[in-house]
């Protein structure tokens, strides 16, 4: 066979497909049946459209409630929060090494009073919110809990996710904060958390998109991300308290969508099969809720490229469709200008409107899985699934992810995937249109962008130290005792506790700097 | 004697596919490369130039927050004394703040979508401008 026609993470492909390449039918039972290959759903999107969920969130908590009140308004139906780097990295906006990321590439949270305006007029029981959020996770958890509660919503009514996936920080993203082993029971404390508390949110969205927007390719991303919920699960699983039908039907997953349309398509569908024989054969599920795997995807990020940039508009319309026919349950589209800086309201709108015209005009999501049954797209999600089988058996060889990410061994991989990408591009074996193919003298378009006023930054810093100063000292002392107290117990839930400080107006910095004295920090390997 | 570089990411950005590829780029074409890693405060960033000698000094910043921390960086290579080191910026640069940059002390700035073979030939052009007698 020629194999020199490969998809974009290397699979060789033949000219053609016929029946010899169909899995036995068994493989792939009808949508809604288990191991889900063809979605989870056997009305597929008639039941419940996919979740239009923009990720936005800018400047100060006033800035970004208005925009929230725009999109729901513009016909939006979850909100998705992005947050500032010192938020994300647990320090408040008046920390010295801070000050100029303050609000820049999302709003900032330092205490449960950002969080009373940034939901201000925001049905929390009817609306849906996700959180970009991973180091602090549990805090601003604990944040929205305790926002809701002052609204008179309750905790059991909440819905969303918070992202609260730390491995993959580790490796690509960067907001880490304690090394893995604490880190990791945090994040089985909020999953314990909301399994008993808040059943309809979330604890945990494991994310490969971080890993694919890092360099890796699609197989990667869904090997390495399998790989980080199955280590999620065993550090609950471990703990003796819950059985995985308890919690694994509020795991989610979540991935980028590039340009490779079929490859994209056979990623969503392998890793549904995967991830249900994982749950049901190594943790015993009895419950098929529980092995269904549940994705919500961005179209854009490192697809996106900055010549000629209103091409993005098309990329992230096929990376749209693909994502749809794949059956993901939510999905952001990216804005053209992203490449570039913050998206205008102008450039958000259009990238919404892509998805709402894919799902009112091009009736793709009138019937499940129109691909199901495809020679070449069930030889595909067999071939995917293979790969990403070989990767992950490879990484419990070598003693699983959290080995993975100490010694440095997910880094290299991903480091190298992306030189490799690089040099394909660089040598025009890999086209991309405006940037090695097509190209145009045109001037990179001058966009408009968002520069964080200093208006906007002082009344941040203002309403942090009027908070400092009305707060009760006597219950932010005892509520941050009690935090540190149960942090140097193994066997403590510091959820309730977080809620606690939440509630006591603590600042996210010092439930941090609480949590940093008893675990210390991360030291992060440098490999390239 | 290779030329020697630091590839370096203040701020609290942690993007790193673009710092790590040029690093790689520029190790492939013979420079002497080291890596800081992500979240390095300017103060240390110095500091490790003045340690490893190094002849420029190459930021790397998609957080937006790239005016700020290129005045920091160039203020605390001042402050290590490390006046004769190079700095240069790349990241999700905007035209309009190239000017910015080059004010706060950028010798050279490479907004997104620079290919690295452009990268590589100006940070070739910018070693020997260095190591001219002067």
């Amino acid at each position: 066979m020629d194999d020199s026609v490969r998809s974009e993470a290397g699979i060789p492909l033949k000219a053609s497909y016929g029946p010899d390449d169909l899995p036995a039918p068994e493989s792939i039972p009808p949508p809604g049946a288990f191991p889900y290959t063809r979605g989870n759903f056997a009305d597929g999107y008639r039941g419940r459209l996919w979740t239009i969920r923009q990720y936005s969130g800018f400047g100060t908590p006033e800035e970004s409630n208005a925009r929230y009140r725009y999109l729901l308004q513009q016909g939006g139906t979850g909100l998705s929060v992005a947050l500032d780097l010192p938020t994300q990295c647990g320090y408040d906006s008046d920390h010295p090494d801070v000050v100029e990321e303050v609000g820049r590439v999302g709003v900032a949270l330092d205490t449960l009073a950002d969080a009373e305006i940034l939901f201000d007029q925001i049905p929390l029981d009817t609306i849906s919110t996700s959180f970009t959020i991973n180091g602090t996770a549990a805090i601003i958890l604990a944040f929205y809990v305790a926002a809701a509660e002052k609204q008179g919503v309750d905790r059991a009514k909440l819905r969303g996710t918070i992202q609260n996936d730390i491995l993959k920080e580790y490796v690509s993203r960067g907001t880490w904060i304690w090394p893995p082993r604490p880190s990791l029971r945090l994040i089985a404390d909020t999953i314990e958390f909301c399994a008993e508390g808040v059943p309809r949110f979330n604890a945990i969205s494991v994310a490969g998109a971080h890993f694919r927007d890092a360099g890796a390719n699609a197989v990667q991303e869904m090997a390495f991300t399998l790989m980080d919920g199955i280590t999620y699960c065993d550090e609950v699983i471990a703990r003796g308290r819950m059985t995985i039908d308890q919690f694994a039907p509020q795991v989610s997953f979540f991935f980028y969508t590039h340009g490779d349309f079929f490859e994209e398509i056979a990623k969503y569908r392998a890793g549904r099969r995967r991830w249900a024989h994982i749950v049901r054969e190594r943790y015993g599920a009895k419950d098929d809720r529980s092995c269904m795997f549940r994705v919500g995807c961005v179209a854009g990020g490192a697809s996106l490229h900055a010549p000629q940039a209103r091409n993005n508009i098309m990329r992230v319309a096929y990376e749209a469709l693909a994502s749809v026919l794949g059956g993901v349950q939510s999905m952001f589209t990216a804005a053209w200008d992203e490449p570039f800086a913050l998206p205008s309201e102008d450039s958000t709108t259009l990238a919404m409107r892509t998805q709402q015209v894919l799902a009112s005009e091009t009736g793709v999501a009138r019937v499940a899985d129109p691909l199901g049954g495809s020679y070449y797209v069930e030889a595909l999600t067999d071939e995917v699934e293979g790969r990403v089988i070989e990767i992950m058996d490879d990484l419990e060889r070598r003693g699983g992810m959290v080995k993975a990410v100490e010694d440095a061994y997910l880094h290299g991989l991903i480091a190298d995937e992306a030189y490799r990408f690089q040099q394909a591009t660089n040598s025009g074996e890999r086209q991309i249109v405006g940037v090695n193919r097509f190209q145009t003298d045109e001037e990179m378009p001058e966009v408009e962008g968002y520069e964080l006023d200093e208006v906007g930054r002082a009344r941040q810093l203002e309403r942090l130290a009027e908070v400092k100063s009305s707060r009760s000292a006597a219950d932010v002392a005892a509520t941050l005792g009690a935090l540190e107290k149960g942090a140097a117990q193994d066997d403590v839930n510091l959820m309730p506790l977080l809620v606690d400080c939440a509630k006591a107006y603590c600042t996210l910095g010092e439930m941090v700097e609480v949590l940093k004295r008893e675990w210390g920090e991360f030291v992060q390997p440098t490999v390239f | 004697m290779p030329v020697r570089v630091l590839v370096a990411k203040p701020g609290l950005d942690g993007h790193d596919r673009g710092a790590k590829l040029v690093a790689r780029a520029l190790r492939d074409a013979g420079f002497e490369v080291i890596y800081t890693g992500i979240r390095q405060r300017p103060e240390v960033i110095a500091a490790v130039a003045m340690q490893e000698d190094v002849q420029i000094v190459g930021l790397s910043i998609l957080s937006g927050a790239h005016v700020g921390l290129t005045e920091k960086t160039a203020k605390a290579l001042r402050a290590a004394g490390a006046d004769d080191v190079l700095l240069v910026v790349g990241g999700t640069i905007p035209k309009r703040d190239v000017a910015r940059l080059e004010a706060a002390g950028a010798t050279a700035v490479y907004p997104t979508g620079t290919p690295l073979e452009a990268l590589v030939e100006s940070f070739q052009g910018l070693s020997s401008d260095a190591r001219a007698p002067s």
